[in-house]
């Protein structure tokens, strides 16, 4: 039993969701209660999707448990291929589902469907989102990928999902650094393929793999099946997009020299450029899925002169290639999903800039310390409605950007050490605006006489109301009351006059 | 799936459905629950499914430390059942002593550990005999059990029992509301002479009320059936009443506790009718958005009716469908005649046809869940989020404006929008 309060990764059949949704013409059936429904959301909401995902729940409840659970599935199987219409469905089991073991997948196969139908066994009591996914991806494959003309110089990019952080814009981005280099995209893949693009998988001579933590293990198989190659360097950063640049440009047989001698980013004359010395050694704390994290520590220590004090990942699956990576940089990796162990490293290593997730974003904003989020799990945020990739030499320039942003500026950091008592420098300075509150009058209604100069009290009942209001919208509630106190010639502000003026002016 | 049309008490037909439901577990109740008890914490034994949940559902990730967590089962907790139970021993004394403010923490049931069978009953004894000081109940938030609002109902329920009896006269008011609702009736009752006010659930642990043969109670959420259900089986009365939604259901509701305290009806109108020509005239602005525009409700919090009811009567509004995940018709008894004869009433889901039907009868306003929403948007309706309903304070006439607005809001939106 693992006691959490946030999870990094959510249950794998989210992993199997992302891939669907990312998909075209694919549906997924799945086998889970009433309540786990909540994981469209995800998309609907975060991603700001505008359709729903392809996915048919066959909420269960107590009552049916006795009973049929099994005709149950198969009863929305058949109605979600009738109504999608769908070129393939893959079917599996939420965590409960798991439990009540009604084999969705043997279930489906004597179902008779006209459509290839892909079963899913993703154990959900030990494994997770990312697994999931890969796992997803690779069943998929399995089933449709096939032989086909490797042209030269033709590569699939594998790897983006829906809800994938920064996926959408690294798509375009590596699409256009690989049609500069010479090579021909064939497919992506799991985004926005078909289970049908899927068989033309094999018309490319090798495979570009973007996140490993989903189509690494596609990769592998690809590889196995097809002979497929593919890249291991991950395009992040100035330094890894050359890298990149010049493994993809051995696979495709085309020469990266014009490439490598274009100024591709400007990160590197940012770094150089004088205002960028304060940055010199800051201390970072870098933690996310191990794709990300690893490249954002070597972003960190080669191309912005930071210090990287502590490496770390959720990603148990690619526990090594973090440890291989923090070891470089003298440090222990952190291998861990309990994000209170992670605030207690951070804690520990006291950083002056922490690049993590979502989660450690808050534990920074705890701890007073900068943050910029490099790895998912996603927020809405991470969404931005501009172009904002993480990869290629513009994900370098957006890295720039996003990690000295939140970091003080040079001149700016000096003053506030030196004057810290200022009162502009503390974030609960008191407003000149602010009068102390009326002595409360007890039991004694009667208002005295106005005075000449009408000046307004509130009783401390009303002000003590008026602090129930959300800080934000206070003051205007607060100018409000008075305003329309004063038109009244009312002195004190008792809570019906708070109200009503509250009702005054919702009219 | 099914499609079946039943005749309701009310003679008012009842579509029910089976199907995809696009609703949440009981879980999600925790995320204002652990919020309205100060000294509660709420412990779900799940999956890595109902953490996701949690912290997904209301982007609740705001809180540094929040009074809940999950418990996730593990492969080697399933091998062995007597081994779950230690294992959620040690559990609960690694977050006591972590978290020493707890004075009552609530085992919280999910799908996986009903359909294991985990007891958390035995559980909950056991750990409260181990950990004085801390009172230790449980009950179940699974989606197998519970629909989203019906979490409430259930951790009220196990509350119930602990009350301790007193048989002194007191109208209690049932449901977690926002505590400035609760002030304001405090004050309501206060002019008109009740003092012996208690609401359920208190605002601490310690606090919560004494019931008995004197309780009589109001019930401010539509959805406590089982919580009714136990105090009334412990002598108390439940005061039957309008919802307190908009100026009527308000007034209606605090009228009927009135009556069961021995309020005469002209004490009763002093102090309540300026609160209540406060709301109506606070409504014109609303009412002007809203007059005329037709509304279809999907099923999320069972607050369905009473709302379509004062979206009707103090709108202008006119409900096409009424979704609720569940028609509780004796504690609807008030509300259910008062709805247009028009709309169609319906029970349960299946989220395709409805979606079908919602398409086909192109409303003005679609009220649903989040899951839902941006879909419709993009075909071009205009849509409410349902949970903001939950979220808001929105009973009691001070609040019956802003109600409304929640509704006129995404109308407001769309005229400003030229984009």
């Amino acid at each position: 039993m693992q006691l959490t309060l946030w999870t990094y990764e959510g249950p794998p059949h989210v992993g199997a969701m992302r891939i669907a949704t990312g998909m075209e013409g694919l549906h997924y059936v799945l086998h889970a209660p009433q309540g786990d429904t909540y994981a469209d959301l995800l998309f609907t909401m975060i991603e700001r999707r505008d359709r729903r995902p392809p996915v048919t729940y066959t909420t269960f409840q107590a009552r049916d448990l006795g009973g049929d659970t099994a005709e149950l599935f198969k009863r929305a199987l058949r109605d979600a291929a009738e109504r999608f219409r769908p070129e393939a469905v893959i079917v599996g089991a939420s965590c409960t589902a798991e439990l009540i073991q009604d084999d969705p997948g043997g279930l489906a196969e004597s179902s008779g469907l006209d459509i290839p139908v892909v079963p899913l066994e993703l154990p959900s009591y030990s494994k997770k989102e990312n697994w999931g996914a890969a796992e997803t991806f690779y069943q998929l494959l399995r089933r449709f990928a096939a032989k086909g003309e490797a042209r030269p110089a033709t590569c699939n990019i594998l790897g983006p999902t829906a809800l994938g952080f920064r996926h959408r814009d690294d798509v375009t981005e590596i699409t256009r650094l690989l049609g500069r280099l010479g090579v021909t995209v064939n497919l992506v893949a799991p985004m926005g393929a078909r289970p049908a693009d899927l068989a033309r998988i094999g018309d490319a001579a090798f495979n570009v793999v973007l996140y490993p933590e989903i189509a690494g293990q596609a990769a592998a198989f690809l590889q196995r099946r097809l002979g497929q190659p593919f890249t291991r360097s991950i395009p992040i950063g100035v330094g890894g997009t050359r890298d990149f640049i010049a493994e993809v440009a051995a696979l495709a047989g085309v020469d990266p020299a014009p490439l490598l001698a274009e100024e591709g980013s400007r990160l590197p004359w940012y770094s150089r450029s004088v205002d960028s010395t304060y940055l010199t050694g800051k201390r970072v704390f870098v933690f996310g899925d191990a794709t990300h994290a690893v490249a954002a520590a070597r972003v960190a220590r080669e191309e912005m002169g930071f210090e990287v004090v502590g490496l770390g990942s959720y990603s148990r699956e690619q526990a090594r290639e973090v440890r291989e990576a923090a070891k470089a940089l003298g440090l222990e990796a952190l291998i861990t999903d309990d994000y209170l162990a992670v605030e207690q490293a951070i804690a520990e290593a006291q950083p002056e800039l922490v690049l993590g997730t979502q989660m450690e974003r808050h534990t920074a904003k705890r701890l007073g310390i900068p943050c910029a989020v490099i790895s998912a799990p996603v927020h809405v945020q991470d969404f931005p409605a501009r172009y904002s990739p993480q990869m290629g030499f513009e994900g370098a320039n957006v890295l720039f950007d996003t990690w000295v942003h939140p970091l003080m500026m040079g001149l700016e950091e000096h003053l506030i050490g030196m004057f810290r008592e200022d009162s502009e420098f503390t974030d609960t300075a008191p407003s000149h605006l602010g009068h102390a509150a009326p002595v409360p009058r007890a039991a004694e209604p009667a208002t005295p006489p106005a005075p000449a100069s009408l000046a307004l009290s509130w009783s401390a009942e009303a002000e003590a109301e008026l602090k129930k209001i959300p800080f934000f919208v206070r003051g205007k509630a607060r100018r409000n009351t008075e305003s329309f106190a004063r038109e009244r010639g009312l002195s004190t502000i008792t809570v019906e006059t708070l109200y009503d003026a509250k009702a005054h002016f919702s009219r | 799936m099914s499609l079946a049309l039943e005749a309701g008490c009310e003679a008012r037909p009842v579509l029910r459905e089976r199907g995809q439901r696009e609703v949440f577990c009981g879980l999600t109740g925790i995320v204002w629950m652990h919020r309205k008890i100060r000294d509660a914490f709420f412990l779900v034994v799940g999956s890595r499914t109902c953490a996701h949940l949690l912290q997904s559902a209301a982007g609740v990730m705001i809180f540094a430390e929040p009074r809940f967590a999950t418990a996730i089962l593990e492969e080697r907790d399933l091998a062995g059942l007597a081994d779950a139970q230690e294992e959620l021993d040690r559990t609960v004394a690694r977050l006591l002593e972590r978290r020493p403010d707890i004075r009552l923490l609530f085992l919280v049931g999910s799908c996986p550990s009903e359909v294991i069978k985990l007891d958390l009953a035995k559980a909950a004894q056991r750990l409260d005999a181990r950990f004085p000081g801390v009172r230790v109940l449980n009950y179940s938030g699974s989606g197998i059990e519970t629909t989203f609002t019906q979490g409430e109902d259930a951790c009220l329920a196990a509350l119930v029992p602990e009350l301790p009896p007193g048989d002194a006269a007191q109208l209690l008011i049932v449901g977690a509301l926002a505590e400035v609702v609760e002030d304001q009736w405090r004050r309501l009752f206060a002019a008109m002479g009740v003092r012996d006010l208690a609401f359920l659930p208190a605002r601490r642990a310690g606090e919560m009320p004494a019931i008995g043969a004197g309780t009589r109670f109001l019930l401010a959420q539509p959805f406590l059936a089982e919580t009714a259900r136990l105090l009334e089986s412990r002598g108390a009365r439940h005061v039957p009443a309008l919802f307190p939604l908009g100026a009527e259901g308000s007034t209606d509701f605090l009228r009927a506790g009135a009556q069961a305290m021995g309020v005469g009806e002209a004490r009763f109108r002093a102090a309540t009718a300026l609160a209540e020509a406060r709301a109506k005239a606070a409504l014109e602005g609303a009412r002007a958005r809203l007059e005329g525009r037709r509304v279809f409700f999907f099923p999320d919090s069972q607050l369905e009716v009473p709302m379509a009811r004062f979206l009707a009567r103090e709108c202008g509004m006119e409900p096409v469908e009424i979704g609720t995940p569940y028609l509780h018709r004796a504690h609807l008894a008030r509300e259910l005649p008062l709805l247009p004869a028009s709309a169609l009433l319906s029970e349960g889901q299946d989220v395709e046809r409805q979606l079908d039907r919602c398409l086909s009868a192109r409303p003005d306003l679609v009220v649903c869940g989040l899951g839902l929403a941006n879909p419709l948007e993009r075909q071009g309706i205009t849509t409410k989020w349902s949970i903001e309903l939950v979220f808001t304070p929105v009973q009691g006439h001070d609040q019956a404006a802003d109600l409304a607005g929640l509704y006129a809001r995404p109308f407001a939106r769309r005229e400003r929008l030229r984009v």
